[in-house]
């Protein structure tokens, strides 16, 4: 399981912009960034070096954060690949929340994010269909 | 019930008594107190005139401003001869207000502080802890008093001193508390670090007033004191504690209606409202003989909560006081209090009981948006989930305040904190349309 930062945002300009920067102070490095937003208000979903020590800076610089937890899984660079991982989650009845992309930076696979219910059964779903659960350590360092 | 016979009176008995009650007492304060003569005169009121409960309606309010101006024993209405006790309001708002107690009237005090103790389930076997101040607050000797008429050990230990309060409470084996509801939450921060907890102790019950508080403080306080938490009101005008209070189903405070007689009004037409309608407490007392008040507009806000109550009396119960008439807001013709907005917040999990109201005309229509705080530690990051919080919130405060609204979702802690009115409500609906 990888723990991501969720972060509540009005959607006031600027605002995405102190939330970076504050981690970017902090020596937080962020692995993925991703944006879900109304015309009011968003949720920001960071994976990052550290974890809880981002949680805590963001918490000192008032921001609304929480951590959630994803899975992430390497997605077979062939067609049909992300089929595969979408089809044996439905298969396990795991209701997919939101997916995104995240690029390892060697580019030799691609790692996609997935929130979904009951992660741990997920996990366990995904690694008997023969696909490859990522690690937190392959991602980022436990803090 | 300390008094069946009183407490479980059948409705229609309730009323005749409180008739007979009201033109006694009308007639006392016509006699006897110059304000009353000249604002019944005014009117053209007569206490004879007055021949149901009804035509309590045609009678003069009285304020407290009345009060200040008769200070301060102008609005007695009895000999000071009679007079054996005075007590004074906190007078943290202006001049103060004395009132003034016959023997009867510390008497029936006694009765009806004993009635809301045994309400929080006490008896003669208790031991009771008052630390409410004692002095000229009413609420330290108020509670004293129905204590000793309960006949449970009664120990005057008044406020302060939070330790030696501790030290009290286990080595006497207190069973039950009264005292304010930040007073008993102290109480119980400052026992864990002296290594006691209060959940281990005998303590059962606790009776707790003298300032507003909401359900989630009750779940504080049953957890953190391991009791039953009853919500009692008074104030030193009508009486002092002993006005009204919750009974073991706690879902509103029954009030001695065999003494007083509630009403609520709306504050700005001053009509009298229907059960179940929020509106202004009004309080005529119809026993007290020192400084009986008639019509007390008491500006707390609460309504009647229509219907029997399953534990037996047959009280009417007022709903725990949710705030002022001073902040209440009048939104497309419809009284609103903002407090009521609160109320339901708390009752909401993902969101922080932090609001902020922001009126704006839309053409000639006044446009309502609440701003709510989202929880700092919100359990969901999924936007259809914060748009569900977003409608339920919505939905429920709509449903409280009778108005339809906008709720905008607001990052945690980008409220100001702060419990005046300006900063609740920020009405720009005389700055033109937006
Ligand atoms: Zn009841």
């Amino acid at each position: 399981m990888i723990q991501q930062i969720s972060v509540f945002l009005e959607n006031k300009s600027g605002r995405l912009a102190e939330l970076t920067r504050a981690l970017g102070n902090a020596n937080v490095n962020m692995r993925a960034l991703m944006v879900a937003d109304t015309a009011e208000f968003g949720v920001v979903r960071v994976i990052c070096d550290v974890p809880h020590r981002a949680l805590g800076v963001l918490d000192a610089a008032g921001f609304g954060a929480t951590i959630t937890d994803v899975i992430a899984v390497e997605v077979p660079d062939r067609p049909g690949g992300l089929a595969d991982v979408l089809e044996t989650l439905d298969a396990a009845g795991m209701n997919v929340e939101y997916a995104y992309c995240f690029v390892e930076p060697t580019g030799e696979a691609a790692v996609d994010i997935f929130r979904v219910d009951d992660p741990l059964a997920a996990e366990a779903a995904l690694s008997a269909a023969g696909l490859v659960v990522v690690e937190p350590g392959a991602l980022y360092s436990a803090d | 019930m300390f008094q069946p016979d009183f407490e479980g009176m059948p409705r229609t008995d309730i009323e005749v008594l409180q008739l007979e009650r009201l033109m006694k007492t009308l007639s006392r304060v016509y006699d006897r107190v110059p304000t009353y003569r000249s604002k019944f005169d005014e009117v053209g009121v007569h206490p004879d005139a007055i021949r149901s409960l009804a035509d309590l309606a045609n009678v003069p309010f009285t304020v407290k401003d009345d009060l200040r101006a008769a200070y301060p024993y102008g609005m007695f209405a009895a000999p000071m001869r009679e007079i054996v006790r005075v007590h004074s309001s906190s007078g943290t708002t202006g001049q103060v207000t004395v009132v003034g107690y016959t023997k009867g009237d510390i008497s029936r005090w006694g009765d009806l502080m004993a009635r809301t103790l045994a309400s929080a389930g006490a008896t003669a076997d208790d031991i009771v802890q008052i630390s409410y101040g004692y002095g000229l607050f009413t609420g330290g000797l108020g509670v004293h008093y129905g204590s000793e008429r309960l006949g449970a050990a009664t120990i005057p230990i008044s406020g302060g001193n939070t330790k030696r309060q501790v030290q009290v409470m286990k080595d006497f084996g207190v069973t039950v508390l009264a005292a304010t509801p930040s007073y008993a939450l102290l109480l119980a921060e400052t026992a864990l670090e002296m290594g006691i907890d209060l959940r281990d102790l005998p303590l059962k019950a606790g009776v707790f007033g003298a300032e507003p508080w909401s359900e989630n403080m009750r779940k504080q306080l049953e957890e953190a004191l391991g009791i039953l938490a009853i919500d009692i009101y008074g104030l030193s005008e009508v009486l002092g504690p002993g006005v009204a209070a919750e009974c073991e189903c706690k879902n509103g405070l029954h009030v001695n209606e065999d003494h007083f007689i509630i009403e609520i009004i709306d504050p700005e037409t001053l009509q009298p409202l229907p059960d179940g309608e929020m509106g202004e407490v009004v309080f005529t007392t119809i026993t007290k003989e020192g400084i009986p008040v008639i019509r007390y507009r008491t500006r707390d806000i609460s309504r009647i909560i229509p219907g029997p109550c399953s534990c037996g009396r047959t009280f009417r119960r007022m709903q725990r006081v949710s705030g002022r008439t001073d902040d209440m807001l009048i939104i497309r013709g419809v009284n609103v209090f903002p407090s009521q907005i609160e109320q339901v917040l708390t009752g909401i999990p993902g969101v922080a009981p932090h609001y902020q109201v922001v009126l704006t005309k839309r053409g000639t229509l006044d446009h309502v948006a609440v701003h709510v705080e989202v929880g700092a530690d919100f359990a969901f990051d999924e936007i259809r989930e914060l748009e569900k919080l977003r409608r339920r919130v919505g939905a429920e405060i709509a449903s409280a305040l009778a108005i339809s609204i906008e709720v905008k979702l607001v990052e945690p802690k980008s409220i100001q904190r702060s419990e005046g009115k300006a900063k609740r409500v920020l009405d720009l609906r005389a700055e033109g349309s937006v």
